[in-house]
């Protein structure tokens, strides 16, 4: 399997062939039960047209439910989706003119590429000799027009997600949805095809909707990430959003890394309180927006390992943690201290490694900081 | 990542069943040379292995037909074909070789028309009723043919059950002639041989991944066109398998036209038992069991060629 070449920037002008607008999408209050299982529950999420959404969560989470839903494989329980203002949810598959790529590729074994890629346009009846110009053309945009008498089985897993895409994009659908499209190549490959797919949709200005359970993929990609649990959508956002203000504990975990750490609420003065965290030093945290900061209450307080300073003394003004190296690891530029604040609470730290710092040896006593902008506190499940 | 070795023609139909939903299981096959046994045992053991399967093979297979077939061309005087010349100048025989292949064909259509829907279904089945379907396509093979034919005796008989029954129902006046007949061969003909036809285009129909007909209704393809398009072209190879299989047994059978046929009804198959049995003609037997073997072999020939033409122009749209 080769990598494929650097993607060529030629730029779609903006009355190439390809080019169109993206439906926006609509989904209210979309539920799905499988016998007595709910994998989806209550779901409402809005696209805009143009605009790339990612679908994120554990697997079982339901993201892949919703986007089938979306596809018409699967009939809600109840909820209803619209797609450029339009009520979809009786419609079948066939009908709704949307684009989909699946983590399997999915490509007709027994057709060659061009074939495969004028197979929707033949399903709409178009004269063969028509097809050819734009058949090139989504080939042309993934770079795979060379290949187009090969058989799917005679390319890589890369190139064959590539015919896939073109595929999915050449009867100029409403809405293209990606299944984790990129979830059976290697890291290598993954990465290239995050920025062909993601150049490609600024291109077409196409609205995407795209599972996944990799985070990293998401942020990179996505213009509006919706994390999901067990069904629910938990946050819906920016990726910076997610990342520097996730509502619970369990984004401020899943989007990222975050140290959390139980906390009880010693004080309370305003939007802020006083808590102690374990090993007994206190630090002032934000109030949680759903907790009311009673004295006693427990909270989980969330810092993220890349946003803690660490140091050999203690500062002499705000807060700080103290405790001792547990363990030093190398990360590629960056280290990675597991830090020993009590006897069972353990903290991750990345620090920046470079020639000019020596890593701090195991069993070091050091005092972690933070910026208060950088600490959130979450109610205790 | 090939599956193909590179220096092969591409073979629609060859990559169609070899390709795995993903590419990258499909790798992992594609390097025969690390199996276990090819890792683990040298050449010469593994002959040693596969010998006795070989000495059976010889001495039980290839000799005595072998011997048989050559039967046929070394008559009293010498290398000759009067063997073959007898059969295509007798008119009975041409006859009886044209019924032979008729029979052998409609068996065949009759099977696939009846199997194919009934694969199909059982690939929507599940659980308990996969379990009973399949269950009830099996037990037939699990019973003795000639129970099975006898059976069809004496349901097809004057005073059978389907003659009583159309009587009753005051369709027919008189008793039908239904035993003895072509009607009452290809009927348990095709009743014996129909497994041989549902199970490979199971094994096919099974083998499509769903995305792929998801993939093609997204695309938007209603169900009659992602059948034709996808579903039936994916399931060629089990077709052709089948038929091949039916096709071959059919023209070879002898049990049920014996049975069921009557001396009306001579099959290529009866005729060579009458010839070596009867007459004691053993090179004619012979003749005649050729050229059944060269039907058979030309048959699955011409039905890959078929096949390998009909990928290629399905591969171009």
């Amino acid at each position: 399997m080769t990598a494929p070449a650097a993607t060529a920037t030629t730029p779609v002008p903006a009355g190439h062939v390809l080019a169109g607008r993206g439906a926006s999408l609509r989904i209210e209050g979309l539920t799905m039960d499988y016998g007595r299982t709910r994998a989806v529950d209550d779901v409402h999420l809005e696209c805009a047209g143009g605009e790339f959404l990612a679908l994120l969560g554990p697997s079982g989470s339901g993201k892949t439910s919703v986007l089938m839903s979306i596809a018409g494989f699967e009939t809600p329980s109840a909820g209803d989706i619209w797609v450029d203002g339009k009520r979809v949810t009786d419609l079948p598959p066939y009908r709704r003119d949307i684009g989909i790529v699946f983590q399997s590729y999915a490509l007709f074994p027994h057709l060659s590429v061009s074939a495969n890629v004028a197979f929707p346009l033949r399903m709409r009846g178009i004269a063969k000799a028509d097809l050819a110009a734009e058949v090139e053309a989504a080939l042309d945009l993934v770079q795979l027009r060379e290949h187009a008498h090969k058989l799917p089985a005679q390319l890589s897993g890369g190139q064959q997600q590539r015919v896939a895409i073109a595929r999915a994009i050449v009867f100029r659908p409403k809405l293209l949805l990606m299944d984790e499209p990129l979830g059976a190549l290697d890291r290598r490959l993954r990465e290239d095809l995050q920025v062909e797919i993601k150049r490609l949709q600024q291109r077409l200005n196409a609205t995407i909707v795209y599972v996944t359970h990799d985070q990293d993929e998401a942020m990179l990609m996505a213009d509006r990430i919706a994390v999901m649990r067990g069904g629910r959508l938990e946050q819906v956002g920016a990726p910076e959003a997610l990342f520097e203000r996730p509502v619970n504990a369990f984004v401020a975990d899943f989007i990222g890394q975050t140290n959390l750490l139980p906390a009880t609420v010693s004080t309370r003065t305003g939007d802020t309180c006083r808590v102690a965290i374990a090993g007994g030093r206190a630090v002032s945290v934000p109030l949680p927006a759903d907790s009311n900061g009673v004295p006693g209450s427990p909270l989980k307080v969330a810092l993220r390992p890349e946003r803690l300073r660490i140091a050999t003394a203690p500062p002499s003004l705000g807060d700080y943690l103290e405790g001792t190296i547990h363990d030093a690891l190398y990360a590629g530029g960056q280290r990675l201290y597991v830090v020993a604040i009590a006897p069972d609470c353990l903290l991750k730290v990345r620090a920046i490694a470079d020639v000019h710092t020596r890593p701090l040896a195991r069993g070091t006593r050091v005092a972690l900081t933070w910026d208060r902008a950088h600490v959130q506190a979450f109610p205790a499940d | 990542m090939s599956i193909n070795p590179p220096s092969l023609p591409p073979s629609p139909l060859r990559a169609a069943r070899t390709a795995a939903p993903v590419s990258t299981r499909g790798a992992r096959f594609a390097a025969p040379r690390r199996t276990l046994a090819g890792g683990l045992y040298r050449p010469a053991f593994l002959a040693l292995l596969l010998a006795p399967l070989g000495i059976v093979y010889v001495a039980a297979f290839v000799y005595p037909i072998g011997a048989f077939l050559l039967e046929s061309v070394w008559t009293k005087e010498g290398l000759s074909l009067a063997n073959y010349a007898r059969l295509v100048d007798q008119p009975l025989y041409v006859t009886i070789l044209l019924r032979t292949f008729r029979i052998g064909l409609y068996v065949t259509l009759i099977c696939l028309v009846l199997a194919y829907p009934l694969a199909y279904w059982l690939t929507r089945l599940r659980g308990l009723p996969f379990s009973l379907a399949v269950a009830c396509i099996l037990l037939p093979l699990w019973t003795s043919v000639l129970v099975r034919t006898y059976a069809w005796a004496v349901l097809l008989r004057h005073g059978g059950i389907v003659n009583s029954a159309l009587l009753s129902l005051g369709l027919i006046n008189e008793p039908l002639t239904l035993l003895y007949t072509e009607f009452a061969v290809l009927v348990a003909m095709v009743h014996i041989l129909l497994p041989f036809m549902v199970l490979p285009i199971y094994s096919s129909l099974r083998g499509i991944p769903r995305d792929l007909g998801r993939a093609a209704q997204s695309l938007g393809a209603r169900p009659a066109r992602e059948f034709l398009h996808v579903v039936l072209p994916l399931s060629l190879p089990g077709v052709v398998g089948g038929c091949v299989m039916v096709f071959v047994i059919a023209i070879g059978y002898f049990i049920t036209p014996a049975l069921l046929g009557g001396p009306r009804m001579l099959l290529v198959s009866t005729l060579i038992n009458q010839q070596v049995t009867s007459v004691l003609n053993w090179s004619f037997g012979g003749a005649l069991g050729a050229t059944l073997l060269a039907a058979a072999l030309l048959s699955i020939v011409l039905l890959r060629m078929l096949m390998g033409a009909a990928s290629r122009w399905i591969a171009e749209g």
